[in-house]
């Protein structure tokens, strides 16, 4: 409850500090001080220390689980503001604006994290959603990125449609809301319940697919990565995008689990096609901004694998995953942010010029790809270790190991550009500080590839 | 605490050298901690060393156990030898950025004393994917013309294979009564007869292409020649040890009843490699081409004699797998000289070798004889050990194996004849004064070669252990 209200609460804050300081710096200054209060209230709720007291009639439900979700997804925002808040000043007005929509986003987050009732489910996504529109389309002069918020948006407000169509069914067949209720028994409820049941729960599905961009509900997903401004594609692609897939997760491990002959045969043709789709597709970008859209089609597809839980596997490694997931990504998006061009050649000699810089995307394309020393690859390991364990035939598992070694071709196409291709790197002029901000996200990865346990350990407390 | 030091030696020393800058003192540093590594390697193998273990991953029940049995220890005196030996021999090459190429080969080192030692599952895999991503780099940045293609091959077959294991892994681990990592606790998996056959294939295709077994050689020959001569050598002495290593650490005793069901098949595969390759070295010109061939030939044989599942044959192998390494290291070391001093890759072009630098003529002969297993030299023990056991497996099939002596006295006399004798050629002519450091890592390799030929008793006490262990239940 903590979080909930704390970030709405920012969120007016910084929506009038705007009118009171002029200076961008200070308005991140202000952003970061208030994610610091937002990460304080959200651990003194997991700890049990204080709640504010609200009866929320059984709407939400706050788990271990959630407000350690929510802690990992406000730590995250902290450090994308951290590394990108001059860059974030550099677009629009105020920045002030922006960092208002981040926290009505968290808001829709920390709901998200903790719904027990459908209604509640449908709020939170739409509070994250909308904010998001106005991000991608907040490079007011330029027509790709007003294309994406527009595409955004109408596919945004369909797949919401589908999402409430899917709630009404399902109120029809079982009467309720609220999630943990029993829901129709297939042995004894009456056939046609059933059946409304079963739909409710697909359209439900397809809806959380075009969230998570999973194909094929995935077509929204380049263009809008790739016309927002690079800074709101790292966000929306790593914290964004890791909300959703953590209440998918959640949602679907619940009461629905027990469905799960309506939908899991779905969801293996929706995890192969995301596969498949994310990563041969990503092989023959030329733009690396377009290649990580893609290539953040094919990491849904492995996320996808907690579906089918749940185990401690499942819970444990969706968690490594976004948070493995999201650190390299802000990471990645960091170094491009600061090159001209976004194309592979741009990259060519980048070793020679910043070795540093290019050791430490080595090592994020490294954990992307999955290769032990890097979180990837715990990420990785326990979502296939999941998936052995929930009993799916071995057969999917070597698909999607298939699929990673062909991400390993996309992913070191860059590390070849930048060690092995003669050129000269096309990269603004950064200060030093820069560099140590992305070495503490190197750091974080080479930290959850080397002893996970230690990010993990907040779950048992 | 001897086992955890062993690992991390190298490893310091390759943090160490990424701040380094001159080019001269990085060399020192880095033969100093290959030695120091040596030192340790043969106190471990002669007075053994206690288990180190400790918590790593408590939630999933892995741990950091490191063991050494005598399958390790031999490996690890082979890893210590080869590596100051590399160095010491290309300490006069020309290297862009050597620190930096010292501190891959370090790290690679790490991985790979890691893969020998390592007696938890997911920590075997963690050090196995650990020594080949500093290979890529070294290939990819110092090798040859082809390189970037090349290596890039080799890695994503390498990475294929082993992300197979880490299934096979899984699927081990779901099976095991308490939900662990260790070895222990893999052997008394209850897996079903068809589940004991899919994780057998998934850990075969890992080291299968690894040592590599025909018809998954394809990345070898090309990555050798294209690989920077140390990591030429690292590869073909040690690298490829990673393969039968794990067939011996993890596919023989977890899977005993499909590793006899596929005795034949893999027995067959490897003798059409053994023959293959043989027949190719002989029409090689290139002389890396032609070690690298020669490399397999003698892979092949090794993998053959480990899949008969006779106690002779693993004991053959256990030897060989030292000696192989000895052999191949010295031939490279020499052939790595002469490119050198004299830029001829081509047999075609070299000649006068003994009238240019008899030493040189003298350790090339001597290494060649090795090659061939002549008795005196320490192939000789190994190979006739495996050629035993193929016998008593099939007598049909050793006699094919058996055709490889012949072609191997083929191709590596040739080799010899066309290098060392005959007119000085042209480019035989540049061989200047001769490279001292390399050539005295040639005659201690050689030194080694002939002992342990006369006298392998201390090869086979070392690895009694392992033997018992896998033959005597």
């Amino acid at each position: 409850m903590n979080a909930i209200i704390a970030s709405a609460f920012l969120g007016v804050i910084m929506m009038f500090a705007s009118w009171i300081f002029d200076n961008e710096q200070t308005h991140t200054r202000i952003a970061l001080a208030g994610l610091l209060a937002l990460i304080v209230a959200n651990v003194l709720q997991l700890n049990g220390i204080y709640t504010i007291p609200v009866d929320y009639k059984g709407l939400l439900s706050f788990t271990q689980f959630g407000l350690y979700v929510n802690t990992i997804l406000f730590i995250l925002t902290f450090l994308y503001v951290w590394l990108n808040g001059d860059e974030i000043a550099k677009i629009g007005n105020h920045a002030a604006d922006f960092y208002a929509l981040f926290f009505f986003v968290l808001c829709g987050a920390s709901i998200l994290t903790s719904f027990n009732n459908l209604l509640m489910l449908f709020i939170g996504i739409e509070i994250l959603s909308i904010p998001l529109y106005i991000l991608t389309g907040s490079d007011k002069k330029n027509l790709n990125s007003n294309e994406a918020a527009l595409k955004y948006f109408l596919m945004g407000a369909f797949s919401t449609g589908i999402f409430l169509l899917g709630i009404t069914f399902i109120y029809g067949a079982t009467g309720t809301f609220q999630l943990l209720n029993p829901s129709v028994n297939p042995a004894t409820g009456m056939v046609r319940e059933q059946l409304m049941q079963s739909a409710g729960l697909i359209l439900i599905f397809v809806s959380f697919n075009f969230k998570v961009s999973a194909a094929p509900f995935h077509f929204w997903t380049p263009d809008v990565y790739d016309g927002a401004p690079t800074v709101f594609t790292s966000f929306m692609a790593t914290i964004v995008k890791a909300t959703a897939i953590i209440a998918f997760v959640v949602l679907f491990h619940s009461q629905f689990k027990a469905l799960g002959y309506a939908w899991e045969l779905l969801l293996t043709f929706v995890l192969i096609s995301t596969l498949f789709v994310g990563n041969i597709t990503a092989v023959f970008q030329r733009s690396v901004k377009r290649m990580l859209a893609y290539s953040s089609i094919a990491q849904v597809g492995f996320m996808l694998f907690a579906l089918y839980g749940p185990n401690n596997f499942a819970n444990e490694g969706i968690l490594l995953y976004i948070m493995a997931y999201s650190i390299a990504s802000i990471g990645l998006f960091g170094v491009l942010i600061k090159m001209k061009d976004y194309s592979f050649e741009a990259f060519n000699g980048l070793a020679k010029k910043e070795p540093l810089l290019a050791g430490m995307t080595t090592l994020f394309l490294m954990s992307l790809a999955g290769i032990p020393l890097t979180g990837g690859f715990f990420a990785k390991y326990y979502m296939l270790n999941a998936a052995v364990q929930s009993g799916i035939g071995l057969w999917l598992v070597v698909v999607a190991i298939l699929f990673a070694a062909i991400s390993i071709y996309y992913y070191f196409k860059l590390i070849q550009a930048m060690y092995f291709s003669e050129g000269e790197p096309a990269i603004h002029e950064m200060e030093q500080s820069y560099k140590y901000k992305l070495l503490v996200f190197a750091i974080l990865i080479l930290g959850l590839g080397i002893l996970p346990n230690v990010f993990l350990s907040y779950l048992y407390f | 605490m001897v086992l955890l030091s062993i690992l991390s030696i190298p490893f310091i020393a390759a943090i160490i050298l990424l701040f380094v800058k001159p080019n001269e003192k990085a060399n020192y540093i880095a033969i100093a901690s290959t030695g120091i590594t040596l030192a340790l390697a043969l106190n471990i193998a002669f007075n053994g060393a206690a288990n180190f273990d400790a918590s790593w991953i408590p939630s999933i029940n892995a741990r950091f156990v490191l063991t050494a049995d005598g399958l390790s220890k031999i490996l690890l005196l082979l890893t210590g030898i080869s590596f100051p030996a590399i160095f010491i021999a290309t300490s006069k090459n020309e290297i862009k950025n050597r620190a930096q190429f010292l501190s891959l080969m370090l790290f690679t080192q790490t991985g790979l004393l890691g893969v020998f030692l390592a007696g938890d599952a997911l920590l075997f895999y963690f050090f196995w994917e650990l020594a080949l991503i500093p290979v890529y780099f070294l290939c990819s940045i110092w090798g040859g013309e082809k390189r970037v293609a090349v290596t890039f091959k080799f890695f994503i077959y390498t990475f294929l294979g082993s992300l197979f294991m880490l299934i096979g892994i899984i699927l081990v681990y779901t099976h095991t009564a308490d939900q662990s990592f260790a070895i222990q606790a893999f052997k008394q998996a209850t897996l079903s007869s068809g589940q004991q056959l899919t994780a057998f294939a998934l850990f075969f295709t890992a080291f299968a292409i690894k040592m590599p077994i025909f018809p998954l050689h394809t990345w070898q020959p090309d990555a050798y020649e294209q690989s920077p001569t140390a990591v030429t050598m690292v590869l073909s002495a040690v690298m490829v040890k990673m393969g039968l290593y794990g067939v011996m650490r993890w596919l023989m005793p977890l899977f005993p009843d499909a590793f006899s069901a596929h005795s034949n098949f893999v027995v067959t595969l490897s003798v059409i490699g053994i023959l293959y390759a043989s027949f190719i070295a002989i029409r090689q010109d290139d002389m890396k081409r032609l070690i690298a061939y020669s490399s397999i030939a003698h892979i092949g044989l090794m993998s053959a004699a480990l899949f008969t599942n006779t106690q002779i044959g693993v004991q053959g192998v256990l030897i060989q797998l030292f000696s192989h390494g000895i052999n191949v290291l010295g031939l490279w070391v020499i052939a790595d000289i002469i490119e050198q001093q004299t830029g001829a890759r081509s047999l075609k072009e070299m000649g006068g070798l003994a009238k240019q630098n008899p030493t040189l003529a003298i350790l090339l002969v001597g290494f060649a004889f090795a090659n061939i297993a002549l008795p005196l030299t320490n192939a000789f023990v190994g190979e006739f050990l495996m050629f035993n056991s193929l016998f008593q497996f099939n007598p049909w099939i050793a006699a094919a194996a058996g055709i490889s002596v012949v072609l191997a006295a083929i191709y590596t006399l040739n080799m010899v004849q066309k290098c060392a004798y005959g007119e000085v050629s042209e480019k035989m002519n540049k061989m200047q004064s001769p490279n001292v450091p390399a050539q005295f890592v040639l005659i201690v390799l050689l030194v080694v070669v002939i002992i342990s030929g006369v006298y392998p008793a201390p090869l086979f006490n070392l690895t009694s252990d392992t033997l018992q262990q896998l033959f005597i239940k």
